[in-house]
């Protein structure tokens, strides 16, 4: 063996000898990608993690606690009277704090001549928004404690002018959840309760408070879930809302989901969701239909 | 390269080789010749080592097609593992003969099936693995597929998760 041969092939021995060596073998890279399949739960219409409607305290990404994850989403809803669509990004980092956001564009089609508007009007809100995960684990640890985490969400209303309108105190608010998570292996069922303290008129689009009622409140949100296969699991969730504004009634919401992991990284979640009256336009009774890319 | 290759083979082989092993105190462990297991410190065998209690009834133990089909789940899960390139590093190192008697063994015993678990508690058997959670989600995803092959029913598949999740306090040690 030459010398010149000798000196190229010296660092290809030295990588070979670092990769047998078992500390540099097990080194995951940064984005691991590690989290077991759906305990990243699916993205809400804040773009948090959850199921669909309600916030869990479960953090978004497939990262574990060494790591940080990534996910993207695109949210659909179609109503008798109003078309729905959001989408955004979140960061996980070490399946300990949760960075989204999330951009909610409501088309008012109809409704929004009757409202003097102008016919497809589209309010826009932007939701900024941090979660903590503060104790437990969704499916380790005590059986007993769940997961529990802490999270606020910024929502700032793009359409201020006719939040005012329509009675709002304000075009931007902030909520604060407190949700506790756990999956009850031995069912295969999970269970997620959230409190939420909020102002906001139909989650924000119609503005935060309202001269008669302007002070935060605490909603309720819950979601039971059964998990069929690794991939599927359906549920139902239910949400409480404030109901400040004089001019239309505000209803709770609920839904009934089923979602499925095509891959390990894409998951789609198609629900039916009662919204109940939205600006006086009663039964809003639709299809939810989600796609999440996470990593 | 040439002129060490040369110093080498002039060396006088007179000196006999050195015995490193023996220079370190390094003992040299032997497999048993029955079990083809390797030796290992002496503790105190029991049950309660398993770290969970096992189920009532044989639902459970049918389900996981008793105690040939548990064997097959525990020898596949170890199998598994050991090609698994983010756990292999952790596997290599130990014994796979006892560890799948050992894994059989704890799984029969939870599941009611009829046995005793001889092997040693959670935690000090996971003392110094350095296991992470990223391991645990890694070997319960390969449990998983030797579950799945053994046609074991999911609900059945997570009720007995449910006995092995809260050992992750013992076993994810950083």
């Amino acid at each position: 063996m030459d010398q010149s041969l000798f000196r190229s092939l010296a660092p290809v021995s030295l990588a070979l000898f670092c990769i047998s060596t078992p500390a540099a073998a097990q080194e995951a890279s940064l984005v691991d990608g590690g989290k077991l399949l759906l305990t990243n739960g699916v993205t809400t219409i804040e773009g948090t993690s959850g199921g669909g409607v309600a916030t869990w305290s479960t953090i978004a990404g497939r990262e574990t606690d060494r790591g940080i994850g990534l996910s993207g989403h695109v949210t659909l809803i179609e109503l008798p009277d109003y078309g729905w669509q959001s989408h955004g990004v979140a960061v996980g980092i070490a399946n300990r704090i949760e960075l989204s956001y999330a951009r909610q564009n409501f088309d008012t089609r109809d409704v929004g001549t009757a409202l003097g508007l102008g016919r497809g009007y589209t309010l826009n809100q932007d939701v900024f928004a941090a979660k903590l995960r503060l104790a437990g684990d969704v499916v380790y640890g005590d059986p007993l404690l769940p997961q529990i985490s802490l999270g606020v969400e910024h929502k700032r209303n793009r359409d201020a002018p006719v939040a005012r309108a329509v009675g709002a105190a304000h075009g931007s608010g902030t909520d604060v959840t407190l949700s506790a998570t756990k999956l009850f292996l031995s069912h295969s069922v999970l269970v997620n309760a959230t409190a939420r303290l909020t102002k906001a008129n139909q989650a924000g689009l119609l503005g935060f408070g309202s001269a008669g009622d302007d002070q935060h409140q605490v909603q309720f949100e819950g979601s039971v879930a059964y998990q069929l296969s690794r991939r599927a699991v359906i549920g139902a969730e239910y949400r409480t809302k404030p109901d400040n504004l004089a001019i239309a009634r505000e209803d709770d919401w609920w839904d009934l989901f089923a979602a499925y992991a095509l891959t390990d990284n894409l998951t789609v979640t198609a629900a039916y969701v009662d919204l109940g009256s939205i600006a006086t336009f009663d039964n809003q009774r639709g299809g939810f239909l989600s796609a999440q890319i996470a990593f | 390269m040439l002129l060490l290759a040369a110093a080498l083979l002039m060396q006088p082989a007179t000196e006999p080789p050195v015995d490193w092993d023996k220079e370190f105190g390094v003992e040299e462990r032997v497999r048993d010749p029955a079990t083809g297991e390797l030796p290992v410190d002496p503790y105190v065998q029991s049950n309660a080592n398993a770290g969970a209690t096992p189920f009532t009834g044989s639902a459970m133990a049918t389900a996981f097609g008793g105690q040939d089909g548990i064997r097959r789940i525990a020898n596949r899960t170890v199998e598994l593992s050991q090609a698994d390139p983010r756990l292999a590093a952790i596997f290599q190192a130990h014994d796979m003969v006892r560890l799948k008697r050992t894994l059989f063994e704890q799984f029969c015993y939870i599941l009611n099936a009829g046995c005793d678990y001889s092997g040693r508690d959670m935690a000090s058997s996971h003392k110094d693995m350095g296991v992470r959670m990223r391991d645990m989600n890694a070997l319960v995803e390969n449990l998983q597929a030797a579950m799945r092959e053994e046609k074991v029913g999911f609900a059945a598949q997570n009720r007995f998760l449910s006995k092995l999740a809260p050992m992750s306090r013992d076993v994810i040690t950083r």
